[in-house]
């Protein structure tokens, strides 16, 4: 059924071989970066970086440990960027992967917006003839197809990535805090963040020095989903309707005045309520 | 069209040259970024990928053109034929609005010879969807509503005949749809539950949106008629304006009482107090621009003078800019990578040549056709 992958941050040893297995296995040129102090590099996903590894310091009580975050698309089961795209151009899979067809997206970058994860990203340089894309993680939808795991969990060394069932991975994840509760912060963080994700984290640290942002059950579209299924189709009959009325009372009073030998005029129905 | 112009040979004041130069720049950008790339013109980036653009020309376009809906809902539905002499410059200020932000959409989209796909490829489920479908139609409603001007111009009675007969279908349909995209603008930001400021972000953004909008329309009336009364050396209709002034503050006190009511709701009165940036930019636009002006229409006094009228016009338009740029820029904050956003030159650039144009063509159809002037109906309804 729905695959996914789990990502240990105590098994991490911040090699970022699965960074570079994705560069290679996707065929992504290298960036251009500058130092920023961190061992962390290119500074964020781009649309020739899919997966990035954040080194954060973090005190934990008698010093400094480095914690090691794994960014790339989290492919939730409910995507907010899949929900966000005006054609249709991003869709979720049965299977796990959140994909794009590069052949219906307009480029309007609702979905960058929309992402919870700020993964999405954009072909800035490229031009009208060259047609930018949105670019993410495919969650190597070519290997996975072909019966392989992704290329960032293949090559991870340390074991800190593993990939399966979503559900199988879970029971895993909790096996593990459960032996080790010294080890890990007691939360499976994807389990039911916006809904479930399809990559699965659990940590020695708080997840927000992995980078996760501190997200609630509710998928990130339930509001707009709401308002755009329930409130629209309310607000597009009922102002039909109101409006007509409206100006059938509004006409019929004049007609009525008129009759009476009244003004033809009426003062304006907005001033005068 | 274009003969007429050259036989009748314009004269070429400073202003004509000083907007042919502006558009000629924007047009040049736009060629830049259409082969090399929205990066090479822009600031955009993977933390921002919406900037100015989306904030100024698409989110304050749209509202800042709500005067058109505004003006025909009130002449054609609520009875009130006196403002008549304001319907026509109002209807080609939002027309125009309209036609600038599918102009600065071409230059944003990453893909704009693809904007017809949201005609083939539906996503009933997201906003974006909606805000294309409705600025379609209701730009389509725009030019129908506008079309007489043409007609009368060349004396063709059959289309206008036809126009005339649609005319309260047609204002019904714009109404419909205004109320429709310019609340969903607002729910574009709905889906930032996590992102964007807590003093901003509520499921009622739409709601927020659509009042500033109906606010902002009459202001907008306001603001247009003065100037093209300077400028086009006419007379000014004063007390129309005066009495489009009077719904204002009732709309502005609707406003606060959702903002308000809306933070109490969700228990985050508190965040007001903190006096950090959002805080600061909340009392800004809650005193200076939607408490003033809503005093200041409330005064006849006010409403007699237009100086005044377009001074309180201008804050309300302020209020829109405001808000429409704190929700769509200043509150997305996205801390994690520690990003900045400030428009490139070249981004102003683009926005400063697509409004020149929207002045331009204004002055152009005030000067070639019946813009002022209408043809008197038999009756106000069929």
């Amino acid at each position: 059924m729905a695959k996914a992958i789990l990502f240990d941050a105590f098994r991490c040893t911040g090699c970022r071989g699965c960074q570079v297995a994705c560069k290679q296995w996707n065929d992504l040129p290298a960036e251009v970066t500058h130092n920023t102090g961190s061992y962390q590099n290119p500074p964020r996903v781009s649309a020739d970086t899919w997966l990035v590894m954040q080194f954060r310091e973090v005190e934990n009580g008698d010093g400094v440990a480095w914690a090691f975050g794994r960014h790339a698309c989290m492919h939730c089961l409910h995507p907010a960027c899949v929900s966000a795209c005006p054609v249709g151009a991003l869709y979720k899979t049965d299977d796990g992967p959140v994909l794009y067809h590069d052949d219906r997206c307009i480029g309007c970058r609702y979905c960058m917006l929309a992402c919870p994860f700020e993964i999405p990203t954009f072909q800035w340089d490229q031009g009208l003839f060259e047609g930018p894309e949105i670019k993410k993680c495919t969650f190597c939808i070519d290997r996975l197809s072909a019966g392989m795991e992704p290329a960032c969990v293949h090559t991870c060394p340390s074991g800190a990535l593993k990939f399966g069932e979503r559900d199988d991975l879970i029971a895993v994840a909790e096996a593990r805090i459960r032996e080790h509760p010294e080890r890990y912060v007691d939360h499976v963080y994807g389990k039911d963040e916006a809904g479930g994700t399809s990559v699965l984290y659990i940590s020695p640290v708080p997840f927000e020095e992995l980078g996760l942002p501190e997200l609630g059950s509710a998928p990130i579209q339930e509001n707009t989903e709401d308002i755009m299924t329930k409130a629209t189709p309310a607000v597009l009959v009922g102002m039909l309707i109101g409006l007509g009325g409206i100006y059938w009372v509004v006409k019929r009073r004049q007609e009525m005045m008129g009759k009476n030998g009244g003004s033809d005029r009426q003062e304006d129905r907005e001033a005068s309520s | 069209m274009i003969g007429r112009i050259t036989l009748r040979r314009p004269p070429i004041s400073p202003a004509w040259v000083v907007l042919g130069a502006l558009i000629f720049l924007a047009l040049v950008v736009a060629m830049i970024r259409y082969a090399s790339g929205l990066g090479t013109i822009s600031n955009l980036n993977d933390n921002y990928g919406w900037g100015l653009w989306i904030s100024f020309d698409l989110l304050c376009g749209v509202a800042l053109a709500s005067g058109a809906f505004i003006t025909a809902s009130i002449v054609y539905l609520f009875g009130g034929e006196q403002y008549r002499p304001l319907l026509r410059p109002a209807i080609l200020t939002g027309f125009l609005g309209y036609l600038l932000v599918i102009l600065a959409l071409l230059v944003d989209l990453g893909r704009p010879e693809r904007i017809w796909y949201l005609l083939i490829f539906w996503n009933h489920h997201s906003v974006m969807f909606e805000v294309g479908w409705c600025v379609m139609l209701y730009t389509f409603v725009l030019a129908l509503e506008l079309s007489p001007l043409v007609f009368e111009r060349f004396g063709l009675k059959a289309p206008l005949r036809f126009i005339h007969a649609l005319i309260i279908p047609l204002a019904i349909a714009g109404a419909t749809l205004s109320t429709l995209h310019q609340s969903s603008l607002g729910s574009l930001y709905v889906i930032l539950p996590d992102q964007l400021h807590k003093i901003w972000y509520t499921p009622l953004l739409p709601l927020m949106f659509w009042l500033t909008a109906v606010a902002v329309g009459p202001a907008m009336v306001i603001l247009e008629s003065t100037i093209s009364s300077r400028v086009f050396r006419r007379g000014l209709e004063l007390d129309l304006l005066g009495g489009l002034a009077r719904v204002i503050p009732f709309i502005l006190a609707a406003y606060i009482a959702v903002k308000i009511g809306d933070l109490a709701g969700s228990g985050e009165l508190g965040l007001l107090t903190e006096w950090d940036l959002e805080s600061g930019l909340f009392w800004l636009e809650m005193i200076g621009f939607v408490a003033l002006p809503m005093v200041l229409f409330s005064l006849p006094a006010v409403r007699r003078s237009s100086a005044l009228l377009m001074f309180s016009a201008f804050l309300v338009v302020s209020d829109v800019v405001l808000s429409r740029f704190a929700v769509g820029l200043i509150a997305i904050g996205r801390p994690e990578f520690a990003a900045s956003y400030v428009p490139h030159p070249l981004e102003f650039a683009v926005t400063i040549g697509i409004v020149s144009a929207g002045v331009a063509a204004f002055g152009l159809v005030a000067r070639y056709l019946p813009l002022f002037s209408e043809y008197a109906p038999s009756s106000a309804a069929e």
